[in-house]
Order: structure tokens, then sequence, then C-alpha cells
């Protein structure tokens, strides 16, 4: 029946929908290829919003090297960007295991692909596992600091620069402290989930009486470095400005800067997050179909290809978000 | 296609990749140590309006993501059609995006210091 199909006229050529393949590759890896071309600009709609940010509070950001110094079994060690660093290497290493797999595959050996497939998944799983413990570190908190009615976070360090933790400046003030929540009457607010450790009562009666402990802002002085105040400068902030007492972060305050900050970082690594698990899904279903010689039998390895493109593009997406949080 | 320069003899591939493999190791471990070091020179001298220091970690960056696409992800053996369809596509729509945005946040910037009282307290 010629009339129930549509002639265009474009048949046995390129775009003619035939068997000639456009751009001289096949349909699931252009269409893998156009995948990843539009999830870059969703990366990269993130990364540049995290830009604006920073753009908009440029000199009131957070300094990385302090923020994440964590290193595993390392305790109170300053460790600066050592971690990331350290995951940086296990993505890229597991991108490398995974071109293996897909060169290995070109030659139709079996057993390698199997083999360097179960790498890479061992790879992305070491990797998720180090993003929990890095959030963990970043929920928790370090330090804490005490936040200002207009929303500024003030951090506390002794007389010699180094850091100091709102456990080594409270004093018990034997309070009677309850949360607030709705229906208690205070329809007006919002339920509090957790009272802090220490109140901000607490910490202003530890301020006052440690002579050694300084506020320090979030402003950058010309080096870089945040601002230290006086002692009395910073006597007169903590009486008329602090208002809360924050450890660690959520998605409305956390103890490191802007809001915005941990916003940020936890959307993007959250979603890069969130693209690596999927791909040790994609990977640990190719390594089983690998294994029972689905791709044996179809005579080639390309699906380990087009799942190696998405692959490398976490991949990709890591060394950029390594290089705009962490580093620049 | 990609299959054609993989049908070398079985060791030349394979030495590209981890050939490829140390370059990466060795930018991030450059790019570490600047950053944790963060040279006096470096940070204090201003290009186009960031620290040098930034732009390395920038054009550092660039060329990881280069070797990635072109030796992982085997662009150096796709047609030029879809090199251009996928490079220049992002290439351009990212530029735009950044050059909007980051005008736009410095601009707020200088709207947070000049057109109010005061922004910190």
């Amino acid at each position: 029946m010629e009339a129930t199909v549509a002639r265009t006229g474009t048949e046995g050529k390129t775009w003619g929908g035939g068997s000639k393949s456009p751009l001289k590759s096949s349909y699931g890896k252009l269409m893998m290829w156009f995948f990843i071309t539009s999830d870059a600009l969703t990366f990269s709609g993130f990364l540049a919003a995290y830009g604006f940010s920073r753009f908009k509070f440029l000199d009131s950001w957070p300094i990385a090297d302090e923020v994440f110094n964590h290193f595993p079994f390392l305790h109170g060690v300053d460790a600066p960007m050592y971690y990331v660093a350290l995951m940086t290497f296990i993505l890229i290493f597991s991108s490398v295991t995974m071109v293996l797999a897909v060169d290995a595959g070109h030659h139709m050996k079996k057993g390698k692909v199997t083999i360097y497939m179960f790498l890479t998944v061992i790879g992305g799983v070491i990797f998720l596992g180090s993003q929990a413990w890095e959030w963990k570190n970043f929920i928790k908190g370090t330090y804490g600091a005490v936040e200002t009615s207009g929303g500024q976070i003030l951090q506390f360090v002794n007389t010699d620069g180094e850091r100091v933790a709102l456990k080594d400046i409270a004093v018990d003030l034997d309070e009677d402290r309850v949360s607030h929540e709705r229906k208690n009457g205070l329809w007006y607010t919002t339920d509090e989930k957790n009272l802090t450790t220490y109140s901000i009562n607490e910490i202003k009666e530890g301020f006052k009486a440690k002579n050694n402990i300084l506020v320090r802002t979030l402003e950058n002085d010309e080096n870089g470095a945040k601002v230290v105040l006086s002692r009395e400068k910073s006597l007169v902030y903590m009486n008329d400005r602090a208002v809360n007492v924050v450890e660690g972060a959520n998605l409305t305050h956390n103890e490191y800067g802007p809001p915005l900050f941990a916003d940020f970082f936890f959307f993007i690594t959250g979603f890069h997050g969130f693209h690596v698990s999927i791909g040790v899904l994609l990977n640990i279903i190719i390594f089983f179909n690998v294994i029972l010689g689905t791709y044996e039998r179809r005579g080639s390895y390309e699906m380990v290809e087009k799942v190696g493109l998405y692959w490398h593009f976490v991949d990709l997406v890591w060394v950029f978000v390594f290089t705009f949080f962490y580093l620049v | 296609m990609a299959h054609e320069a993989t049908h070398q003899d079985d060791g030349s591939a394979a030495k590209r990749i981890w050939l490829v493999f140390a370059i990466l190791s060795a930018v991030t471990i450059v790019e570490v140590v600047l950053g944790i070091l963060k040279p006096d020179f470096l940070v204090k001298t201003t290009f186009i309006y960031m620290s040098l220091l930034n732009w390395i970690f920038i054009v550092l960056t660039l060329y990881k993501a280069y070797l990635i696409t072109w030796a992982f992800m085997h662009m150096e053996h796709e047609s030029k059609g879809l090199r251009r369809a996928v490079v220049w596509t992002g290439v351009f729509l990212i530029s735009y995006l950044l050059f909007i945005l980051l005008t736009e946040g410095d601009y707020v910037y200088e709207v947070y210091q000049n057109g109010q009282m005061t922004w910190d307290f």
C-alpha cells in the first residue's frame, strides 16, 4: 500500500531516516550526546547562579579551605581540600576504568569489560560514600557561630587567630529553655525543630567573661582573610547584634556565611551526586548484561560506550564543581 | 567513527588512556597545591576583574574538560558536525549565561555597598 507511506523525497539521503546515519554516529550515541549537551546547560545554570550570588556577596563569601578541611581519621587536623582532591581522583580513576572497559569492548574481550565495569561501579560507590561523609561534616558543623539580626554570621577566634568552638565559650546559665511550637499558642511562628546546644545568652555571658576571645566577621580584608574585630568592638557586636546561635548548616542558616552558600552547596553537589547514583545504577545494569553475554550475542559493546559517555560527563561536571566550589 | 581509531593494536589506545590519566592527575595536583599555598603574587595580581590565581584555575579546568571530552569521550574520533553541534552550542550558551549573570551579580553587589544605609547589622 504505497498511499499510506508519506514520501519525502529524501529516502537514501543522510537525514532521510534510512540506514544512513547522520553525523556518522549511531542513533543511540547521537541522542546521548544531545542529552549531555542539555544536561551540561542545566549544570551551567546552577554554577552561573552560584557565580551570581558569589559576585553579589563578593567580599563576605566563606573561604572554602576553612569550610572543607576534614579528612577521615584525622580529627582536628586542618586538611584543606585534601579530601575533595581525593574524591576527584577517585572519580577520574573510575572514568579511566570506564574508558578501558569501552576499549576492551571494541576488541570484544568480555572478561576485561567485566573487570573494568566492576571497578567503575566500585569507584562510583566510593565517591558517593565520600560525598555523604562530606555532607555529614558540613551539616554538623565544627565550631558553630552566632547570627545577627541582619542575618550576618559572627564567628569566634582567640587572640592567636585560631577558631574557637561554641562549647569553649558557653557558660552554663541553668535557663529554662522551651522550643517554640504552634501548639503552645505561638501561631505566628514556625515550629522550632531543635534547640541549639547553647542558648544565645549562655554564649553572650561566656563571651563577656573570656577576655581572649574575639569576633570574626564575614568581611574580607585586602589580603582575602576575614576581618577580626578588636575586643571592644567584639563586645559591642555581641551585645547589640547577636540574636541566634547557629550550629552546622541547613537551608536557612549556616555557620559558614550567607545562607545561599549552603543552599548552593546542597543543590549543586546534591544534583551532581544524584547524577552519580543514576550512573552507578546504569553501570550495574550494564555490568550484569556483560556477564550475561547480552552484548556478546548482539555482536557489539556499543551500549557500554553510550553509558560510558554519561559516566564521563558526570566526571566532567565534577571537574567544574571542584574548581568553582572548592578552588576559586 | 570511534571504532576506527581503536582498531589499532591493543596497546596504543590503552597507552593513551593512561597518559591522559597521568596528565589529569598532574593538573589536579597542581590545582590543589596552588589552592593550598595561594601564592601572594598570584592572588594580588588582578587580570580582567579576577585574580590571576582564579584565571589559572579556570584555564586548567577547561584544559581538563577538553582532555576528558576529547580522549575519554572519544570526541576526537567523531565527525566534525557532531563535534560542533555539541561544543559550539555549549560554549555559546554558557558564555552568554555567565556574562549576563556575573554582570548582574556585580551590579547587585554595588547596590549593596552604595545603594543603602547599611546592610551589615
